[in-house]
C-alpha cells in the first residue's frame, strides 16, 4: 500500500505543479507542458490509489490511463500546432507594420 | 360551427391576414388591402355569430394543454363579448383609417401585419379564460404594438419605442411574477364569477394582498395609472392610426380589462372588500384621474393632450369597478366602449388635422374648424361626449358612476366627479372655440391648401363620422336593446349576481 | 407492421454515434464532396433522431451494450428521455446548421479550404455530442467530452486570423484543465468504488470525504468547462471570432455538452449526498452570471461578442436548477431546464446565423452601422426578433414555460430571492436586444448590397419557429423528457408547502 500511496501522492502534486504553472507562467510552450505535467498527475493518481495489495492487477485503470495519456497527446498536438501559427501570424503582423514604423 | 372551432376562427381571422400580409411585397396594394378587409370583415362575422350564442346562453370554450398541469383556456363570456365587440368594430374603422392615412408611406407591409398581430392579441386578451392565457396573449399585445409604435423609424419614434418596451416589458414581468405565485398557491387560476380566492386560507390573506397590489401595478403599467402612465404621452410620435388603436381598442383598454377580470374573475369583488383592496384602488382611480386631467390643462400638442385625457378617464373605468356595487360596475363597464368610440373619434380627427393640415399644435387651431368643417363637428360631439353631457355617451357612463357611488355610500365620488367634469371642460372647450370661433391667423391660412370636393380623402373622414354617430346615437338610445349599455347590465345581471 | 418492428427494434441512437464519425472520415478523404456528404449525412443524422424519439416513447428507454461487453468493463450506452431530447435537439439545429453552412462556406470559389475542414470537423463534433448524450459511464463521458472539445477548439481557430488562433488555444488550456480536474474525480471515485457506471455507482456511492473530494473535483472541471462565472472568460472570444456556423455549433450545442454531464452527476450519482452549500454556491454563481452576461452584453458594440455575452447569462439559468431542485420541485426544474436547453439552442443557433447573414452582407458587424449598410435587412430583423423572444422568455416560446416552471420551483421551495434574478434577466435581454433591433428599425437610406443566399436566410427562420411555438407543443417534449429521468413528482408545483 505504502510505496503506491507514494504514487498517488506524486500524482496529486504534479497535478497541482502543473495547474499553478499553467495560470501563472506566460509563455505558451510552457502552459503546454504545465498541462501534459497535470495530466501525467492523474494518470498517477489512477494508477497509484486503485491497485489493492494482494489482488491481480485491474485492467481497466490502466485501459483508461492509455486513453488519456493519448487523448493527452492529441490535445498537446493541436496545442503545440495552434502556438506555431500563432506565433507566425504575430510574425506577419510585426513584419507588416514594421515598414510603416519606419515612416511614420 | 363547433363551439371551440369558432374560437379558433375568430383568432385566425386576425392571425392569418396578418401573416399573408407579412410576406407580400410593399407595392401589392390592392392584394394588402383584400386581405386586410377580408379578415376585418370576417372577424366581424363571426364575433356576431358568437355574440348571439353567448346570448342564448352557451358559453363556448377552447382548451389547449400546454405543460401537464397547465393548459390555454380560451372562453367566451359576455365580458369578453363586450372587450371584443368593441375591437372588432373599431378594428374595422381603424384599417380604413390607416388605408387612408399611410397612403404612400413606405413599409406598410410591416404595418398592417403588426396591426393585425395587435389585433389578434387584443382578441386573446378578452376571450382569454383564466389569468395565464390572459397572460400570454398580453405579452404577445407588447410585443405586437412594439413595432407599431417605431413605425416611422426616427430616433424620437425609437426613443419613445424604448421607453414603452421599458415600462409594459416591466410590467409584463411583475405580472408573471405575480400569476406564478398566485398559480402556486390557489390551482388553475380560471375566471369564474365571484372569484375563486374565497375558499383560501386565512394565513394566506397577506400573501393574496401583496399578490394584488402586483396585480394592479403590472396592469397598470398598460392601464396608464399615475406614476406608471409615462409612457402613454410619449408614444404619441406614432403615427395616428396607432395612437387610436393604442388608446381606444388595445393596449389601454387590455390594461383596464385585466384590472376588471383580477378583480371580478379571480379574487370576486366580495372577496376583495374583505381584504380590504379596493378602496385604495378607488382612491388611486380618483388621483390618476385628476392628474391627467390637470396634466391635459398644459399640453400645448393635440396629441398629447388627448394623451393624459385618456390617463384621466381610463380610470373611471378602474373607479367604477374599485367601487364594488352593481350600478357603479355597469358605469365603470360601459365607459370602456364610450370612452372608447369618443377617444378614437378624437385621434382620427387629431390624424386628419395632422395628415391634411399639418397641425399638431392646439395653437394653430384657430379657425380650423371652418376649413375642416365634419372633421370638426366630430370632433366636437365627441369631446362634449367626454365632459359628459347629456344625450352623448359619456353622460351615460358619468351618470351610473355617480348613482353607483351614492349606492355604495361614497358621495365623495360625486363631487370628484363635478371636479372631473369641470377639468374635461377646461380643456375641451377652448379647443372648440378655438376651431370654431377664432378666426384663423393670417399666414396659417395661406399654408392650407384649397379645399376641392371633400374637405380630406374619405378614408380619412367616414371612420371619424361613423364613430361620432355612435356617441349620438348610442347615447340617445341607450335603453335599447343590444346597446352596449344593455350588454353591459347583461353582464353585471349575469356574472355577479347582483 | 414487419417495418415498423423492424424500425422500432434498430439500436437509432448507435447509428447516430456512427453516422456522423463515418461522415466525417468519408469528408476528410473526398475534400471535394465535402459539402453533399456533409448534408446528407446531417439529413440522415435528423431521421435517425426522428426514430429514435419514435423508439422511446413507443418502448421506454434502451441500453445497448458496444459489443456485448457489459459494465464494468465495457462501455453501456443508455437513451434515456434527456438522451434521446438532447439527440433531437442536436439533430434539429445540426440540421439547420448544415444547411447554412452550405451557403456560408462555398465549395468552390477563393476560399475552399474553410469549407474542406469545417465539414470533418462539425461532424467530428456532431458525433461526440450524440455520442456523450447516450453514455451511462464516466469515462464514456470524458471521452466524448474531449472529442467535442478537439473538434470544437479547431473548428474555432477555423477563420485562421490571429484572434482566433489566440481564443482557440485559449479554449484549449482552459478545457483541458477543465477535463484533467473531471479526470482526477473520476480516478478517486473509481480507486472508491471500483466502477464508473452511472447506475451502478448511484446504488453504491456512500457520502465520505473520498467522494466528496471527488465531487468537487469533477464539478470544478464541469464549470470550467461549461463557462460558468467567473470561469467564463474564454467563451466570449472563441465565440465571438469564429465563423457564424461555428459560434452556432459552439453556444447552441457544445456549451450544452458539459452542463448534460453535470446535470447526471448531480441528478444520478450524487442524488444521495447532503449538498446545500454546494447548491446555494453553483446558484449564486448562475445569478452572478445572469446579471453579469447581460450587462456585459449592453456593452458590446459587436453583434457576435454581444451573442456570445447572451449565452454566458443565459448558462447562469442553466446553474439555477440546482438550488431549486428540491424534494418536490424535481421534475419541475428537470422539465424547466430540459425545455430552456431546447428553446435556448434553437434561438442562439438562429441568432449567430443572423448575425453572420449581417455580417456578410454589411461586411461587418458593428451594431451601431448596421443601419445604413447591409441592404435589406428585413427578413433578418425578424429572424432575430423572433430568436430573441424565447432568449428574453416571452410567451409563447420554449423560454417562457421554462421560467414559468423555474419560478414555480424558487416559489414553492422558498428561495424567493431567485425570482428578482430571473425577471431581471429577462429584462436586460429585452434592454440589448431592443439595442440591436433599434437600429434595424432606423429609417435610413440603406446602400445597396449583395442579396444573401436562399439558404443563409430561411433556416434560421425555421429555427425560431420552433423555438417560438415550443411553448405551445411543449407536452410531447416533456412527456419524453420525463420518460426514464431520475426524478419524480408533479411538473406544476402547487399549495406551497
Amino acid at each position: 500500500m505504502n510505496d503506491l500511496s507514494v504514487y498517488a501522492a506524486a500524482g496529486i502534486l504534479l497535478f497541482f505543479i502543473g495547474l499553478y504553472a499553467l495560470f501563472f507562467r506566460r509563455q505558451l510552450l510552457r502552459k503546454i507542458l504545465a498541462a501534459n505535467v497535470m495530466g501525467s498527475g492523474v494518470f498517477l493518481i489512477f494508477i497509484g490509489l486503485v491497485k489493492q495489495p494482494g489482488q491481480s492487477t485491474d485492467p481497466v485503470p490502466q485501459a483508461m490511463v492509455l486513453t488519456g495519456i493519448i487523448v493527452t497527446l492529441c490535445f498537446t498536438a493541436a496545442a503545440i500546432a495552434l502556438a506555431i501559427r500563432l506565433k507566425e501570424l504575430n510574425e506577419e503582423h510585426h513584419s507588416a507594420t514594421r515598414p510603416e514604423d519606419d515612416f511614420g | 360551427m363547433n363551439n371551440a372551432l369558432l374560437l379558433l376562427a375568430i383568432l385566425s381571422s386576425s392571425l392569418i391576414p396578418g401573416l399573408i400580409i407579412f410576406t407580400l411585397p410593399e407595392p401589392a396594394l390592392r392584394l394588402r388591402t383584400t386581405c386586410n378587409m377580408a379578415g376585418v370583415l370576417t372577424k366581424l362575422v363571426l364575433v356576431g355569430v358568437l355574440f348571439q350564442r353567448v346570448y342564448q346562453g352557451t358559453l363556448p370554450e377552447l382548451r389547449v394543454p400546454v405543460l401537464p398541469g397547465m393548459e390555454l383556456l380560451l372562453h367566451a363570456d359576455s365580458l369578453s363579448l363586450l372587450f371584443l365587440g368593441l375591437s372588432a368594430g373599431l378594428w374595422l374603422l381603424t384599417t380604413v383609417y390607416a388605408i387612408g392615412y399611410l397612403e404612400g408611406s413606405p413599409h406598410r407591409s410591416r404595418f398592417f401585419g403588426f396591426f393585425s398581430l395587435c389585433i389578434f392579441a387584443t382578441t386573446g386578451i378578452a376571450l382569454a379564460g383564466d389569468l395565464v392565457t390572459f397572460l400570454i396573449f398580453y405579452e404577445l399585445l407588447t410585443l405586437s404594438t412594439y413595432p407599431l409604435v417605431v413605425h416611422r423609424g426616427t430616433p424620437q419614434a425609437l426613443q419613445a419605442g424604448r421607453i414603452y418596451l421599458a415600462y409594459t416589458l416591466a410590467g409584463g414581468a411583475l405580472l408573471l411574477f405575480a400569476t406564478v405565485w398566485l398559480r402556486s398557491l390557489a390551482g388553475p387560476l380560471n375566471f369564474a364569477s365571484a372569484g375563486i380566492l374565497f375558499t383560501l386560507d386565512a394565513s394566506l390573506h397577506a400573501d393574496l394582498s401583496l399578490i394584488f397590489l402586483l396585480l394592479i401595478a403590472a396592469l397598470g403599467v398598460k392601464a396608464a395609472l399615475v406614476p406608471l402612465h409615462s409612457w402613454l404621452p410619449t408614444a404619441m410620435v406614432a403615427p395616428a392610426p396607432v395612437s387610436a388603436l393604442l388608446h381606444a381598442v388595445a393596449v389601454v383598454k387590455a390594461g383596464a380589462f385585466g384590472i376588471i377580470r383580477v378583480i371580478h374573475g379571480v379574487y370576486g369583488v366580495e372577496f376583495s372588500m374583505t381584504l380590504g383592496l379596493l378602496p385604495p384602488l378607488a382612491f388611486l382611480a380618483v388621483f390618476t384621474s385628476l392628474y391627467g386631467s390637470v396634466q391635459a390643462l398644459r399640453q400645448n400638442d393635440l396629441k398629447r393632450r388627448l394623451a393624459f385625457s385618456t390617463v384621466s378617464q381610463i380610470s373611471y373605468i378602474i373607479l367604477g369597478i374599485a367601487l364594488g356595487g352593481p350600478a357603479a360596475a355597469i358605469g365603470g363597464l360601459v365607459h370602456l366602449v364610450h370612452q372608447g368610440l369618443m377617444k378614437i373619434t378624437l385621434f382620427f380627427c387629431a390624424g386628419n388635422l395632422a395628415e391634411t393640415l399639418q397641425i399638431h399644435k392646439i395653437s394653430d387651431m384657430a379657425g380650423v374648424g371652418r376649413r375642416m368643417p365634419w372633421t370638426m363637428s366630430a370632433f366636437t360631439l365627441s369631446a362634449l361626449g367626454m365632459i359628459g353631457l347629456p344625450p352623448l355617451v359619456g353622460f351615460v357612463s358619468k351618470w351610473y358612476l355617480g348613482f353607483g357611488a351614492l349606492a355604495v355610500g361614497q358621495s365623495w365620488i360625486v363631487v370628484f366627479l363635478v371636479v372631473s367634469t369641470l377639468l374635461n371642460a377646461g380643456y375641451f372647450l377652448p379647443l372648440i372655440y378655438r376651431a370654431w370661433f377664432m378666426a384663423p391667423q393670417g399666414r396659417r391660412n395661406e399654408d392650407w391648401p384649397e379645399k376641392n370636393g371633400l374637405e380630406t380623402d374619405w378614408t380619412l373622414l367616414f371612420p371619424p363620422l361613423v364613430t361620432a354617430a355612435l356617441v349620438l346615437l348610442l347615447g340617445l338610445w341607450a335603453q335599447a336593446p343590444f346597446s352596449p349599455l344593455y350588454w353591459v347590465q347583461l353582464i353585471v345581471l349575469r356574472e355577479y349576481g347582483q | 407492421m414487419i417495418l415498423a418492428d423492424f424500425l422500432l427494434a434498430q439500436p437509432w441512437f448507435v447509428w447516430l454515434i456512427l453516422l456522423p464519425l463515418g461522415g466525417a472520415a468519408s469528408t476528410f478523404v473526398l475534400p471535394r464532396r465535402v459539402a453533399p456528404i456533409g448534408f446528407c449525412c446531417a439529413l440522415l443524422i435528423l431521421a435517425g433522431a426522428v426514430f429514435s424519439v419514435c423508439q422511446l416513447t413507443a418502448t421506454g428507454s434502451l441500453t445497448q451494450a458496444a459489443g456485448h461487453w457489459s459494465a464494468p468493463l465495457g462501455i453501456v450506452l443508455r437513451a434515456d428521455g434527456l438522451a434521446v431530447v438532447m439527440l433531437a435537439t442536436t439533430a434539429g439545429v445540426g440540421f439547420i446548421i448544415s444547411c447554412y453552412a452550405l451557403g456560408y462556406f462555398p465549395a468552390r470559389g477563393h476560399e475552399p479550404s474553410r469549407a474542406r475542414y469545417f465539414w470533418p470537423l462539425w461532424l467530428f463534433v456532431w458525433a461526440g455530442c450524440n455520442a456523450l448524450y447516450v453514455s451511462a459511464d464516466l469515462f464514456n463521458l470524458y471521452v466524448t467530452l474531449e472529442i467535442v472539445t478537439l473538434a470544437a477548439v479547431a473548428l474555432t481557430a477555423l477563420e485562421g486570423g490571429a484572434p482566433a488562433v489566440g481564443a482557440a488555444l485559449r479554449y484549449l488550456l482552459t478545457s483541458l484543465v477543465g477535463s484533467l480536474t473531471y479526470l482526477a474525480g473520476v480516478a478517486l471515485l473509481y480507486a472508491g468504488w471500483g466502477t464508473v457506471d452511472l447506475s451502478l455507482l448511484s446504488q453504491v456511492l456512500t457520502e465520505d470525504p473520498l467522494s466528496r473530494t471527488a465531487m468537487a473535483l469533477m464539478i470544478c472541471g464541469l464549470l470550467l468547462k461549461s463557462a460558468l462565472f467567473p470561469l467564463h472568460f474564454w467563451l466570449p472570444p472563441a465565440h465571438g471570432k469564429a465563423p457564424a456556423p461555428v459560434s452556432a455549433i459552439l453556444s447552441a450545442l457544445v456549451v450544452k455538452t458539459a452542463y448534460v454531464v453535470l446535470l447526471r452527476l448531480w441528478f444520478e450519482v450524487f442524488a444521495s449526498f447532503d449538498r446545500a452549500m454546494t447548491a446555494h454556491l453553483l446558484g449564486a454563481l448562475g445569478s452572478a452570471a445572469i446579471i453579469w452576461g447581460s450587462l456585459m452584453a449592453l456593452r458590446q458594440e459587436r453583434l457576435k461578442l454581444l451573442i456570445a455575452y447572451s449565452t454566458v447569462a443565459q448558462i447562469g439559468y442553466l446553474f439555477l436548477v440546482f438550488p431549486l431542485a428540491g424534494a418536490e420541485t424535481a421534475a419541475t426544474v428537470w422539465t424547466a431546464v430540459i425545455l430552456f436547453m431546447v428553446a435556448h439552442a434553437c434561438g442562439k443557433a438562429a441568432m449567430f446565423l443572423v448575425a453572420g447573414t449581417i455580417q456578410q452582407t454589411a461586411g461587418h458587424d458593428r451594431i451601431s452601422q448596421m443601419a445604413g449598410a447591409g441592404g435589406p435587412i428585413g427578413v433578418l430583423a425578424v429572424v432575430f426578433a423572433l430568436a430573441s423572444v424565447t432568449i428574453i422568455g416571452l410567451p409563447p416560446s420554449g423560454g417562457f414555460f421554462a421560467k414559468w416552471l423555474l419560478l414555480n420551483a424558487a416559489l414553492a421551495t422558498g428561495q424567493w430571492w431567485y425570482c428578482p434574478v430571473i425577471l431581471t434577466g429577462s429584462l436586460l435581454a429585452a434592454a440589448y436586444v431592443t439595442r440591436v433591433l433599434s437600429w434595424a428599425f432606423l429609417d435610413v437610406r440603406r446602400n445597396v448590397c449583395p442579396v444573401s443566399s436562399r439558404v443563409m436566410k430561411w433556416p434560421p427562420l425555421a429555427l425560431c419557429l420552433v423555438a417560438l411555438l415550443l411553448g405551445l407543443a411543449a407536452y410531447g417534449p416533456v412527456r419524453v423528457a420525463l420518460t426514464g429521468a431520475p426524478v419524480t413528482g408533479h411538473v406544476l408545483v402547487e399549495q406551497r408547502p
